[in-house]
């Protein structure tokens, strides 16, 4: 196919312009919609389409993720552009009907607070002012599995202009001033990178997308794959023709079924219409591209660990150098990116680099997106230009926090990251600021803590997290995670001393100059942060056995409060170890030298009498 | 997709190898017509394994290893590495539940309590009827919906510990 005729290529369905006469209502089919009823609703809407007698009229698409998760289920309608929220099977009817008049249903509609007037597009609602939609621009406003939906939205038309109007020097050219840094995490100047894999000597050559995803907590891969495959694959395909490979692989996470069912489907799309296989848009180029599935191991991530994987081995990383762009799969040089990194590109080459680079900061340039959860009003999938501060992210795209409380902290980057305090809330957010701080960008998980949060239990958490990962090539990760994480827990058990202190410190310094990998280097991070920012807390732990957040099992002390007790004894019946004695309708006592601290008590209670101090 | 435990050991008994172990073989023609070689398959192989009982039967990983000519500590050595695999049998239901940041912060570990006393069983266990196979994973990719668990291809999110008993008995036994 030449680009003529990709530009008269029949889109299938068009996004956002419609065929005349026709309403859209664009159901997220995401995960996080589905586990609030997406399935159920998306269903009762094709029931009641089909007894409308509508098919015609009304044109239903399961879309990717539209970022608003906390609001899910959602739908968006056009072209009246409404959008829905909390969607439930039972207004299905209510919304055919809506549509077929043309008109907007109000009670779906979002509201700030419930005496607010609704808000009808997307546009205005507080949570999506603030965000710049480039990433994310076709989630949620084409069908995934459609690739007409995607050359309808000016899909492949990048790949078009690289194949007949570019060298693979001027699109490594284009992706250098446009200034974009790799989104896996460490912001490594990504045309730089692919020049020096395009320099390096050795043939074949490959290309790998990372699409592991390993942070928990961390969703935003998965919705661009679940929401636009094709941006990925397009990126792969342009990042292939830079740097001369015929073949590549995207490696995704063993709990994504739903990504490697869209990728397969929108691969073989592409391939059928000439976008992969054998000489590309009559260009003379060759590319095939294969999906490889993880198999659930978090350090898999990392780069030379992940090409073990694929070469089907215990996937353990070795020494850098060399590089994958030297050395990569099968000691091929390799260039490998992650998802959204390569979502970028098609805009670079179709936009100019120039454009690109207007939005963003001196180093950062261009947009990130962040998977926003945690103890926050909106939690869901947000993309904002770099610069932004923390403060605009969590209170006017995140709502604030969550049932009037305080921001304690924010968790950046996962368990490499680190959390940062409310003194950081006007920091602009970069590559570098982060760093500068003691956090990192890491993948994009942004979870929001609230004085409920024990900065202390977080630190073990991620400990823990890291320790389970750890795949025990090297020592000082090995070691340093169990050794972390024991005294972390007898921080947690309140028999924790402040010469724990130091050594979490020294430990952790060991840990970053002597590990092997970025996983051992980047463990202490949580603990490191938290102790550099929160360290009241740790000593409170410590010095008067208190757990401010009260979180921490061991230092909580259960005792009832006389005068709400009304003496029923199902605290005494539940209580695992005896420890809860009185007689009836009398309040009842609880002995701290038997209680176990189990919390079944309290959960007991009908009065709320059983409290922890 | 998990076939039970009993689906697994009738099939040794009664079968010919050459036919128990033929889906493997038709496994690494497919690979082969994609261009894939080799050990490279090991590991999608290991996958056809699991997703046909549920789990690795030791006959199975003993054919991968004569099909990729590999000695049979190179496919053990993979298959205890990677969290996915499992060495033995699995329930009729598979609940995992999430461990990661996003669930853990939003009282995931509330959850784990209420179905370790609503299952029995501690995680990586399956119940003594068979019914549930109960795991920890690290994060199902639904944080926005946190705390969330997820029975076979279902995800159920915001949930409570209340809500549990009501939501497991939905699963046939
Ligand atoms: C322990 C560990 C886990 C990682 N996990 C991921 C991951 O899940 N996704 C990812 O894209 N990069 C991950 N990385 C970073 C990769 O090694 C690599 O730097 C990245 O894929 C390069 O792509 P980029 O330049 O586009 O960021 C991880 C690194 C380490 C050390
Ligand atoms: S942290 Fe639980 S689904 Fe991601």
């Amino acid at each position: 196919m030449s680009l003529e005729h990709l530009d008269a290529a029949p889109p299938q369905s068009a996004p956002g312009a419609l065929q005349t006469g026709m309403t859209q209502l664009l159901v997220c089919g995401d995960s996080g919609c589905r586990s609030s009823g997406g399935d159920a609703v998306l269903a009762a809407l094709q029931e009641a389409v089909r007894r409308a007698g509508a098919e015609g009229q009304i044109q239903l698409v399961r879309t990717g993720c539209h970022g608003f998760c906390e609001a899910g289920p959602v739908v968006l309608v056009e072209p009246v552009h409404a959008f829905y929220c909390r969607v439930n099977e039972s207004d299905a009817a209510d919304m055919v009907a809506a549509a077929r008049r043309g008109e907007v249903l109000e009670r779906l509609l979002y509201r700030p607070d419930p005496q607010a007037p609704p808000v009808v597009h997307p546009e205005d609602i507080p949570f999506y002012q603030k965000q710049v939609k480039r990433v994310l621009a076709r989630c949620g406003r084409i069908d995934p599995e459609e690739i007409g939906d995607y050359l309808a939205a000016g899909g492949y038309q990048a790949l078009a202009k690289a194949l007949h109007q570019m060298t693979p020097e001027q699109v490594i050219e284009e992706v250098k001033r446009s200034g974009l840094r790799g989104r896996g995490g460490g912001g490594f100047p990504t045309g730089l990178k692919w020049q020096l894999t395009r320099q390096a000597q050795g043939s074949p050559k490959y290309v790998i997308c990372n699409a592991d995803e390993g942070d928990p907590g961390a969703f935003m891969d998965r919705s661009v794959l679940e929401g636009d495959p094709h941006s990925v694959v397009e990126g792969l395909i342009l990042c292939a023709y830079a740097v001369g490979a015929s073949e590549g692989f995207i490696y995704v996470r063993a709990e994504y079924p739903m990504a490697v069912k869209t990728l397969r489907r929108a691969i073989a799309q592409a391939r059928e219409r000439g976008f992969l296989g054998r000489n590309i848009l009559g260009s003379g180029m060759d590319f095939e591209l294969h999906i490889k599935e993880g198999a659930g191991a978090f350090v898999c991530g990392e780069e030379t660990a992940l090409m073990a994987s694929i070469e089907g081995r215990r996937g353990m990383p070795r020494p850098r150098p060399p590089f994958p762009a030297q050395s990569g799969l099968w000691g091929k040089p390799t260039n490998i990116n992650n998802v959204e990194t390569y979502a970028n590109v098609p805009m670079i080459i179709t936009r100019g680099a120039d454009w690109y680079a207007a939005l963003g900061t001196e180093r950062s340039k261009g947009t990130k997106v962040f998977a926003l959860t945690g103890r926050i009003n909106h939690t869901g999938l947000v993309e904002v230009p770099m610069g932004i501060t923390l403060r605009e992210i969590i209170y006017d795209v995140g709502g604030g926090i969550r049932g009037g409380r305080k921001f304690k902290a924010v968790q950046i980057g996962g368990p490499s990251g680190g959390c940062l305090s409310a003194q950081h809330l006007d920091l602009p957010i970069d590559y570098d600021s982060l760093t500068a701080a003691g956090a990192m960008m890491g993948s994009g998980g942004l979870v929001t803590l609230d004085e409920t949060t024990c900065m202390v239990d977080l630190a073990r958490f991620f400990m823990n997290f890291m320790r389970n990962e750890s795949c025990g090539k090297c020592t000082p990760c090995r070691e340093g995670t169990q050794r972390m994480l024991e005294t972390l827990e007898r921080i947690c058990g309140g028999q924790g001393t402040l010469d724990d202190l130091s050594y979490l410190e020294k430990t952790g310094q060991v840990m970053k100059r002597a590990s092997l990998c970025g996983l051992g280097q980047t463990a202490p991070n949580p603990v490191l942060s938290t102790l550099r920012y929160f360290r009241a807390e740790y000593e409170a732990h410590i010095l008067e056995h208190r757990c401010p957040a009260g979180v921490c099992k061991a230092l909580l002390a259960y005792y009832i409060e006389a005068d709400l007790c009304r003496g029923c004894g199902k605290c005494a019946r539940q209580c695992p170890a005896g420890a809860i004695t009185g007689e009836p309708k009398h309040p009842y006592q609880i002995d701290p030298e038997k209680c176990v601290r189990c919390g079944g008590c309290v959960d007991a209670c009908a009065f709320d009498a059983v409290r922890t101090a | 997709m998990a076939n039970g435990a009993q689906d697994g050991s009738r099939l040794v008994q009664v079968q010919a190898p050459a036919q128990r172990f033929a889906y493997l073989q038709a496994a690494v023609d497919d690979a082969a017509a994609e261009g894939q070689r080799g050990e490279e398959l090991l590991i999608p192989l290991l996958q056809a394994v699991q997703g046909k009982f549920g789990y690795l039967p030791a006959e199975d990983l003993a054919a991968v290893a004569e099909i990729l000519h590999v000695p049979l500590s190179r496919v053990y050595g993979v298959a205890t590495f990677y969290n996915q695999f499992r060495l033995t049998p699995v329930g009729k239901h598979i609940i995992r539940s999430c461990t990661g940041t996003a669930c853990h912060v939003k009282g995931a570990q509330m959850l784990r309590d209420a179905l370790q006393a609503e299952l029995g069983i501690a995680p990586g266990q399956t119940t003594p009827d068979g019914r549930f196979t109960w795991e920890l994973v690290a994060c199902l990719g639904a944080c926005g919906m946190a705390p969330v668990i997820m029975i076979d291809d279902e995800f159920h999110g915001r949930l409570t510990p209340q809500q549990l008993p009501r939501i497991l008995r939905t699963y046939s036994a």
